[in-house]
């Protein structure tokens, strides 16, 4: 076990865990933002460089600062490291400048973009973004495909976090898609046309943080804040069974994995679970789903009454506040 | 002093016979016969050899972190993928005289106790991979790579792979993935190369000219090489020099030679082509910060500015640059620096990998902002602009491409920031205005 200090918080972990984790052991706001990270994917992570921090002190032994900002998702902690989050000025300038880079070639269409409301860079972006983006240049173009009968690829909106292809490496027979060309151009796409058909590719939808990969049995038939999530469970034969159905009034409009509060799905659903069982009579409903993640599901729904949420996060979901604009930074 | 460029106006030396006959392959027979494996790290070690592909990281140093308990294959990774703008070293070396890096890579390989070696070579470079494979054919042949070398029992094979021409690929870790048959994206560090490399194995990566300096240390021992150059840069480097002077080309020079000398005397650079005035230097290949005349030539103490590793950087980033890898570009006063900084992040925006999200987007962005400038259409907050974000590039990206886009930018606004108001000032002129070519019309008419 080692000890380390993450913005004065002191918490003891296992040796080799990455300061996110420690940070997310410790969980509320000093939990660094991750765009490409995914805990239950190997390999991911480092790449949106979202959740870069200050080490102040690199270990007990070596007690000297590390010289550039690390990333905190693929960085080890070490014993007797201090890390600075948000009690560092220059990480939250930089982070502010990541997501003004991320969103340099972002489209900014959500008002008809299907992951809006549970869209992790609209999150991030308005926790740490300016108000207008300074860019004024014409943003990358690419046409809206259907990779696979399930999937609709905005090409658009990709922030390029590789999560999809680490899903079809990992939980996929065969991955036949991934990322062409370099640099700006590059793009995810099926080599030569090729249809994703798989048992569980129903998943990349769930881990694409923006709305790049969308459901298209779902697509334009809701917004995700009109739709109540419950978890629910039924029992299958190729996964775990464990999924959120999403109703308005009775009917159930789509059904997804169970994102955790930092916006993971643990257990991976098939696609049958996904797509085929649309009936409230499928599926063994256990109680409404709680949002912990500050996101704008949350609003409206829920309140202080019916759900339990951490402390931090009633302030923004006041009703008041958000008549007024108060609670809006 | 010539240590790599000694014999290579020796008609033929790019055959075995004629290398063999002007003392090549001395070193290998000393190595693989007289030495043991730590006693050649340790000249190594001793002539303090520094990395000759940009980072100037020791040599030897890097040699004494490769993983040889865990008995794991170990690999030895010559980097020839040589694409930086400015840069053409390690092609001359290789062209001319391939036995050279041949003989290096032996008793490197030695010392590392590898047995197998890849030579990963730029993709552009087609003609030099023939050279390269006749190379290592005519050495094999001669019992010199294979099985057994010299009747010692030491194998070796060299393996030249050549690249789809990509500048990050010239970046260790991304070399290795592509060397893998994946995607050219750099990995995340740590482990580092030598723990966890080349399909997992102990790996060292090192730059041509680094492996070519090797044969000399072992027939010299590293206290002679130690000797020559500067304390801190010690031996000779390898600069291919370029831009408005009267003698291009590349050169091996002392390190600890002044620049002034290097750029004016006859002997190297011959001085500013057509008489004009020198404006600006870029001393290590484009992604070093670019220098005015007066900080080139002395430093910001007054004191006069040598081609080391340590003179050009004295005063760190605000009036100082780098070395590294030797790419030696110079300017005259017809030059327009914007251009010039378009033309590089230009490169810096189309080489991005794209796995990480401010170089990726920050080279367009940059690019495009300079663009508009350099046409005569920006303002005086696009300068703001640009260095706000260059600041948000430089070193927080995986690998150094995002540094190496970020510092000329940066560098061109530190020294040359009058230029770019007047492209501001002036935007008729600043469109009309074609630098270099306008010249050559007139002449031609």
């Amino acid at each position: 076990m080692i000890k380390v200090t993450i913005d004065g918080i002191e918490i003891e972990v296992e040796d080799g865990t990455t300061i996110m984790n420690a940070a997310r052991k410790v969980g509320g706001k000093i939990v660094p933002p991750a765009m490409c990270y995914y805990s239950t994917l190997k390999g991911s992570g480092g790449k949106c460089r979202a959740c870069l921090v200050k080490v102040a002190q690199g270990s007990a032994k070596d007690p000297r600062p590390m010289p550039k900002l690390v990333a905190s998702c693929s960085t080890a902690a070490q014993d007797g490291m201090v890390v600075q989050n948000i009690t560092s000025q220059e990480v939250l300038d930089v982070r502010r400048g990541i997501v003004e880079m991320l969103l340099v070639n972002h489209p900014l269409d959500c008002p008809v973009c299907d992951q809006a409301g549970e869209c992790e860079l609209q999150n991030f972006a308005f926790d740490h973004g300016l108000q207008r983006t300074r860019s004024e240049f014409p943003r990358r173009e690419f046409d809206i495909i259907d990779i696979g009968p399930h999937i609709k690829l905005h090409m658009t909106r990709c922030i390029l976090c590789y999560r999809c292809t680490m899903v079809a490496d990992q939980l996929t027979d065969q991955r036949v898609h991934g990322v062409l060309w370099r640099g700006e151009k590059s793009e995810i796409s099926t080599y030569i046309q090729k249809a994703i058909e798989n048992d569980f590719s129903g998943n990349m939808i769930d881990v694409c943080p923006v709305g790049a990969l969308t459901d298209r049995h779902f697509r334009f038939r809701n917004r995700v804040w009109f739709l109540a999530p419950f978890d629910a469970h039924r029992h299958c034969t190729k996964c775990s069974g464990k999924a959120v159905v999403w109703l308005r009034g009775e009917e159930i409009y789509r059904v997804t994995g169970r994102k955790d509060e930092y916006g993971e799905v643990k257990d991976f659903i098939c696609n049958e679970c996904r797509w085929d069982h649309f009936s409230k009579t499928d599926w063994i409903i256990e109680g409404p789903r709680k949002f912990e993640g500050w996101s704008v599901i949350n609003a409206n729904k829920y309140d202080k009454e019916t759900v339990e949420l951490p402390e931090h996060l009633y302030s923004k979901l006041d009703n008041k506040k958000w008549e007024t604009f108060e609670g809006v930074t | 002093m010539k240590i790599l460029l000694d014999k290579v106006n020796v008609a033929g030396i790019n055959s075995l016979d004629v290398y063999r006959a002007n003392g090549g392959y001395a070193s290998v027979e000393k190595a693989l016969r007289k030495m043991t494996p730590a006693e050649i790290i340790e000249e190594v070690k001793k002539s303090g050899l520094r990395g000759r592909g940009g980072a100037g990281f020791p040599t030897g140093m890097k040699w004494s972190f490769l993983d040889k308990k865990s008995g794991r294959p170990r690999y030895l990774v010559v980097n020839a993928d040589e694409s930086e703008p400015g840069t053409f070293k390690d092609r001359y070396l290789m062209e001319h005289i391939p036995h050279l890096l041949i003989e290096g890579i032996i008793a490197s390989c030695f010392a590392l106790e590898s047995n197998l070696a890849f030579i990963y070579v730029r993709g552009e470079f087609k003609w030099i991979i023939n050279i390269l494979w006749k190379a290592i054919g005519e050495a094999r042949d001669a019992g010199l790579l294979g099985k057994n070398i010299l009747g010692t029992g030491f194998d070796l094979d060299i393996v030249v792979h050549p690249g789809g021409g990509a500048y990050i690929c010239g970046e260790e870790t991304a070399l290795l993935e592509s060397l893998e048959g994946k995607r050219g994206n750099p990995r995340l560090k740590p482990p580092f190369p030598a723990v966890v490399g080349l399909y997992g194995m102990p790996t060292v990566v090192n730059n041509v000219e680094s492996i070519a300096a090797v044969p000399w240390i072992v027939l010299n021992s590293g206290d002679a090489y130690s000797k020559i150059g500067t304390p801190k840069s010690a031996g000779t480097k390898l600069i291919s020099a370029c831009g408005n002077i009267n003698k291009p080309g590349v050169y091996e020079i002392e390190l600890g030679l002044p620049v002034e000398e290097f750029i004016f005397s006859d002997e190297w650079c011959g001085g500013i082509a057509n008489g004009k005035r020198m404006k600006a230097v870029v001393a290590g290949g484009s992604s070093v910060p670019i220098l005015p005349t007066e900080l080139i030539l002395k430093t910001a103490n007054g004191e006069k500015r040598l081609m080391s590793y340590e003179s050009l950087q004295d005063g760190g980033f605000l009036t100082g640059t780098m070395l590294g890898s030797g790419g030696f570009i110079v300017y005259d006063e017809n030059q327009c620096i914007v251009r010039n900084t378009w033309n590089f992040t230009r490169f810096y925006h189309h080489e991005s990998c794209g796995q990480c999200s401010p170089c990726r987007e920050g080279t367009g962005w940059m690019e495009r902002i300079l663009h508009k400038l350099e046409n005569g259409h920006g303002s005086m907050s696009d300068i703001e602009l640009l260095w706000d974000v260059q600041k948000k590039i430089e070193g927080n990206t995986i690998c150094p491409l995002g540094d190496a886009a970020a510092w000329p930018v940066a560098s061109a606004i530190r020294h040359f920031r009058d230029e770019f108001e007047w492209h501001v000032t002036n935007p008729k002129e600043a469109m009309e205005r074609n630098f270099g070519i306008r010249e050559k019309i007139e002449v031609a008419v």
